[in-house]
């Protein structure tokens, strides 16, 4: 049964609209960081400046801390994807492949902590990471990112290994491998696009967390992205154009791992997250 | 011969113990790092609701009681958030999701090009939340944004004016920016639900003549439901306790009117260091969405026993 052409149009239209309103919000922080000073509000309007410049991106890299809060959050968020992929591939291939007592309440405490409002911790890990003096430090923001991102990223692997069978390491098994070895070496292969979806998603995740990073660290040395570009609102009189084109920097990182991730993620929701 | 009944009780004890503990091994790391960083907090963070802790304050700290709790139930400002709050959850969560399932039932369908247009669709979840808080703020402001010239010329705004700092207006802002930050994860989580549903049954449905709408009211939606359910529930939760494009786009101004009780806790917490003021009002807020949730869950397994 063929589609009427007046429906094909109407949703190819439709699709096309979407694009247009996911884009439109990037296409103009980059028009604004490419806008020269001067035109910037005489061509405030306009879609594209009669004159466009790369001067606030060199600005940025050269002359301000962006640079270091670009390095700062490069380690945190990839430190991050790093440590939570491993603790959940561990943790969802215990909940996908062993049936044993303490696992309704291991599931139960990782859908709790989706509800807490994390504002309501911000206090407690304070004064607890405090005397360690892991406040102001990367490894403290790093073990706080890798706590919170650890119960998704589980229930995301688990879906993953939940799509492969079971048969595989129980082959592996009677050959005489014992269940971690066949963990390691047959199921982790076979699950490389969900361990790249929880990289992806894990690492874009940290990479955007700001109230953690605003209320943790203090100095320029240890802050990351969000709280730069913070800071740079506050201190200098608005520039918006080298504060756009710090923000389509910070943007990349993050774009790039979701392009090439999000398809996987539709995959394994659609493998394991709709039969639980 | 009891030996010979229960097989499993002539293995070596040292090797039975390993097999029960293998689960737990593999569990382990992630839960001692999520007991600690996440449960033991939040049980502080209880007890310090009952606490009087400010930060630059030495001589804070003792128990106190009921009173945080007698002070909030007078405090003007808080009950404000609380409204806040329920007008910018239901409108964000609401349109978020009905963009979200007309998105993901436009991407079910196979199409040339499905893969960039999903791609592209997808890309502001990507966007970190301050990024897009700070962008839309650019995007409102009329000296460097088109947002308010075009709603002029569309007659929704008298003048080319910044609508965040319109106290009618204002909390509009942030919803939009929301709503568009959060269309894509009810879209993957839409369409990956959808593309579950097995095709056969629309096709069988089509042969006994049932017509689109039909077959969306009979097939798609009842398959969707606990999706549905799951995901409303979530977004709900994180979006009430999510006050970074507030924080970033507004402050909570102007006058308050765009306070959320998390950007509240927020504000309690960073501009004035009461942080006993702040687990109270944050223990209240727990409170609530745990009722809501358990309402949610109530209501999903009342659905599914019927169905």
């Amino acid at each position: 049964m063929r589609s009427k052409p007046f429906l094909t149009v109407a949703h190819r239209l439709a699709i096309l609209a979407y694009i247009v309103v996911a884009l439109f919000p990037l296409f103009w922080l980059l028009k604004v960081s490419v806008t020269p000073n001067d035109l910037l509000y005489s061509e405030g309007v306009r879609m594209w400046p009669s004159r466009a410049t790369f001067e606030h991106y060199t600005f940025v890299i050269a002359h301000s801390a962006f640079p270091t809060f670009f390095k700062n959050s490069l380690i945190v968020a990839g430190s991050t994807a790093v440590a939570v992929t491993i603790l959940a591939s561990l943790a969802g291939y215990a909940l996908s492949r062993f049936r044993f007592r303490a696992k309704y309440w291991i599931v139960a405490l990782m859908l709790i902590t989706q509800m807490f409002p994390l504002v309501m911790l911000v206090a407690p890990i304070f004064k607890m990471l405090s005397p360690l003096g892991l406040t102001n430090s990367l490894t403290g923001l790093i073990i706080v990112y890798t706590a919170f991102n650890v119960p998704f990223a589980t229930f995301l692997m688990q879906s993953f290994f939940d799509g492969i069978p079971k048969d595989l390491e129980e082959a592996a098994m009677i050959d005489g491998a014992t269940q971690f070895v066949a963990f390691r070496q047959i199921i982790l292969p076979l699950t490389l696009p969900g361990i790249a979806a929880t990289l992806g998603f894990v690492f874009t995740a940290a990479w955007s967390e700001l109230l953690f990073a605003l209320m943790l660290i203090s100095g320029n040395d240890a802050a990351t992205f969000p709280v730069g570009l913070l800071t740079f609102v506050s201190k200098f009189s608005v520039d918006f154009g080298q504060m756009m084109a710090a923000g389509i920097l910070a943007l990349i990182p993050a774009c790039l791992f979701f392009l090439l991730i999000q398809r996987y993620l539709v995959q394994g929701l659609t493998a394991g997250a709709v039969k639980g | 011969m009891t030996l010979a009944a229960h097989p499993h009780a002539v293995r070596p004890l040292r090797k039975r113990i390993a097999d029960a503990s293998e689960p737990y091994l593999y569990s382990a790391p992630a839960l001692i790092l999520i007991i600690a960083v996440m449960l033991v907090p939040l049980v502080l963070g209880i007890s310090y609701a009952f606490r009087d802790i400010q930060l630059l304050n030495p001589l804070s700290g003792g128990f106190i009681g009921l009173d945080h709790f007698r002070a909030l139930s007078e405090d003007q400002a808080f009950f404000r958030a609380l409204r806040n709050t329920l007008w910018w959850t239901g409108a964000s969560v609401f349109l978020q999701f009905l963009f979200g399932l007309i998105l993901a039932l436009l991407l079910d369908k196979p199409f040339a090009g499905r893969g960039l247009a999903q791609a592209l669709v997808f890309l502001p979840w990507a966007v970190p939340s301050f990024l897009a808080g700070l962008n839309w703020a650019w995007l409102f402001n009329p000296v460097i944004g088109p947002l308010p010239h075009w709603m002029h010329a569309l007659g929704i705004l008298d003048a080319p004016n910044n609508i965040l700092s319109d106290p009618h207006l204002a909390m509009w802002g942030p919803i939009v920016a929301n709503v568009w930050w959060g269309i894509p994860f009810f879209a993957i989580t839409l369409l990956a639900a959808l593309q579950a549903i097995p095709r056969d049954l629309y096709e069988a449905a089509s042969i006994d003549g049932a017509g689109p709408v039909q077959r969306f009211l009979s097939i798609t939606l009842p398959f969707l439901a606990p999706t549905i359910a799951i995901t409303i529930l979530l977004r709900t939760v994180w979006i009430s306790n999510f006050a970074d494009l507030i924080v970033v786009m507004t402050n909570g101004g102007p006058a308050d009117r765009t306070q959320i009780v998390a950007s509240y806790i927020f504000t309690q917490a960073f501009r004035r260091l009461d942080f006993g003021y702040a687990s109270a009002i944050a223990l209240v807020l727990l409170v609530l969405l745990l009722a809501y949730s358990m309402l949610i869950v109530l209501l999903r397994q009342t659905l599914l026993n019927k169905g």
